[in-house]
């Protein structure tokens, strides 16, 4: 690791005062600290988020919806029972990410922003095209887990389980800076490293996160998440599939389906979407929306299974809404 | 080097500490206690889990420098002397221990398991496990070790704190 100074403020402002140019926010550290170890980070300064108050845990306050915040470790949001009865996405998509000592130390935030998995990004001797090289090596070389839909310069994967749930629930995130305050859509955090884009998310510098909002309209939705897994636990998903839908009389509203795995960036259908608007989840619509959610698919030399297996798990994601 | 006051094994420690240091080179090198093993240093593996402040967590991906005023427990403070506790002694008679090398990782997290719930399922176990890989055993004895630990434990009415 490169030397660098640690300071662990106890307010958000001095959080926010100390991430100027240079330093980076530590959360569970299970990404960040890896990546430092490994040269791929070199913040001069970490500036610990976990003292300061206020940035951890999780309400619902009535007709408020819900606010986590963004320190909130990522067991304490698949054990809650309350929290599993106003979204059991959570625990679903929680329970095969990482394992539990990585999600007792992981948080929320940190997992929004994870960096991706691509074995040529994360190994310290390639200086590939996201790592400000010239080339992708994922492109023409070892590409299994590498995306099929969407990518364009950059062929990784969103790897994070719990951002399809989420945006599934058309989530929001609060941020914060010494500047001030935003809030944007969760989904809109995220871009396809492209042209000058050599990052995968859209986070300003010196910016945090402090909360993730589902609203309580969106919790009224039925959501439902499947994985695809190399091994039956510790491991990223090969294929994820979030689903979610307001489901009146048999008849299925505000549907969302988002794939993790395939793409640079959490893949939203929204014209799979609207295609399952109105319908009963059935055989026929449940298939027909997997075919779209795959259409424009471009699979690399070795990763060509992936279509197949996502559309299948589109299907079944699909389908559990219902039966 | 900044100082740090952290309790570990029941025990107030003081030491200096590197910034960039992980709490797992603290213990095994500062504070004499190489129980807790290195392996992969990124969380992969479990080898290095420890109870931070009663938390099960990977000591190579903590950082020295946030655990001061904090508690830390290790794989020492289980035996009394040369008298194993439960979980240890369930591993051994099982043949639950071949290398070796992750055992003191795996002793942690069963303790950290049979905590929250002393009458584990089968799928619980290994769910609760999954986190510590062993490249000899093939689990299959690392379960029933589990198991037996969880018996003694509960027909003992031992409390493992
Ligand atoms: C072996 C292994 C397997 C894994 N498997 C899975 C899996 O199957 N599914 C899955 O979803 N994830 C998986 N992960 C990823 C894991 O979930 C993330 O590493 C974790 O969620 C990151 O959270 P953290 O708090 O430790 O983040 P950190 O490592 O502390 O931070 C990560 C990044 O986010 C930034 N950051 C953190 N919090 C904030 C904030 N509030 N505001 C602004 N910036 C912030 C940091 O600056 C850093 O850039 C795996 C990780 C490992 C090591
Ligand atoms: S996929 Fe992205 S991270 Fe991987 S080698 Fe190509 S440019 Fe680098
Ligand atoms: S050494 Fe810490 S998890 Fe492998
Ligand atoms: S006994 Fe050798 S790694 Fe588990």
């Amino acid at each position: 690791m490169n030397a660098f100074s640690y300071v662990r403020p106890r307010t958000l402002s001095d959080g926010l005062r100390l991430l100027r140019s240079g330093a980076s926010a530590l959360a569970g550290g299970t990404d960040l600290l890896g990546l430092m170890k490994d040269g791929l980070a070199r913040p001069e300064l970490l500036v610990d988020l976990t003292g300061i108050e206020g940035l951890r845990g999780w309400s619902r306050a009535k007709g408020k919806g819900l606010r986590i915040g963004a320190l909130t470790p990522l067991v304490e949001l698949e054990e809650a029972e309350e929290l599993h009865r106003a979204m059991p996405i959570l625990r679903e998509s929680l329970r095969d990410a990482a394992t539990l000592q990585l999600r007792t130390m992981g948080t929320v935030g940190g997992n929004l922003l994870q960096r991706n998995r691509c074995w040529y990004f994360r190994d310290q001797a390639t200086a590939c095209w996201l790592k400000g090289g010239t080339k992708c090596f994922a492109v023409e070389g070892e590409n299994r887990l590498h995306a099929i839909l969407g990518a364009h310069e950059c062929v990784a994967v969103a790897p994070s389980d719990l951002v399809p749930a989420l945006i599934a629930y058309d989530a929001e995130i609060a941020l914060a800076s010494s500047r001030g305050r935003r809030t944007m859509k969760l989904a809109d955090l995220y871009v396809a490293p492209h042209g000058r884009e050599r990052r995968e998310h859209v986070l300003r510098p010196g910016e945090l996160i402090t909360e993730v909002r589902v609203s309580e309209s969106a919790l009224a939705r039925k959501g439902a998440f499947q994985k695809a897994m190399e091994r039956k636990a510790w491991s990223f998903a090969l294929v994820s599939v979030a689903a979610a839908a307001r489901i009146e009389r048999g008849v299925a509203r505000d549907v969302r389906l988002v794939l993790g795995g395939v793409a640079p960036i959490p893949w939203r259908v929204v014209a799979a979407e609207r295609g399952l608007e109105g319908s009963g989840f059935d055989e026929a619509a449940c298939a027909e929306a997997a075919d779209r959610a795959l259409q424009g698919a471009a699979p690399l030399r070795d990763n060509g299974y992936k279509l197949p297996l996502a559309r299948e798990l589109v299907r079944r994601t699909l389908r559990s809404l219902v039966v | 080097m900044t100082r740090i006051t952290v309790t570990v094994n029941g025990a107030r420690e003081e030491t200096a500490v590197e910034a960039h240091e992980s709490l797992l080179t603290t213990l095994r090198e500062r504070l004499g206690l190489p129980g807790s093993k290195n392996a992969c240093e990124q969380g992969e593996c479990g080898s290095c889990s420890v109870l931070l402040d009663d938390v099960l967590v990977c000591a190579c991906l903590v950082l020295a420098a946030s655990v001061d005023g904090r508690e830390v427990r290790t794989v020492e403070s289980l035996a009394d002397g040369s008298a194993l506790d439960p979980v240890q002694r369930a591993f051994v008679e099982t043949g639950a221990v071949q290398c070796g090398f992750c055992t003191p990782g795996l002793v942690v997290a069963t303790h950290a398991l049979l905590r929250e719930n002393p009458e584990p399922s089968l799928a619980e176990i290994r769910e609760a496990l999954s986190g510590n890989l062993c490249r000899c055993t093939g689990y299959g004895q690392i379960v029933e070790a589990v198991q037996r630990a969880a018996k003694t434990m509960y027909l003992h009415g031992l409390d493992d704190e």
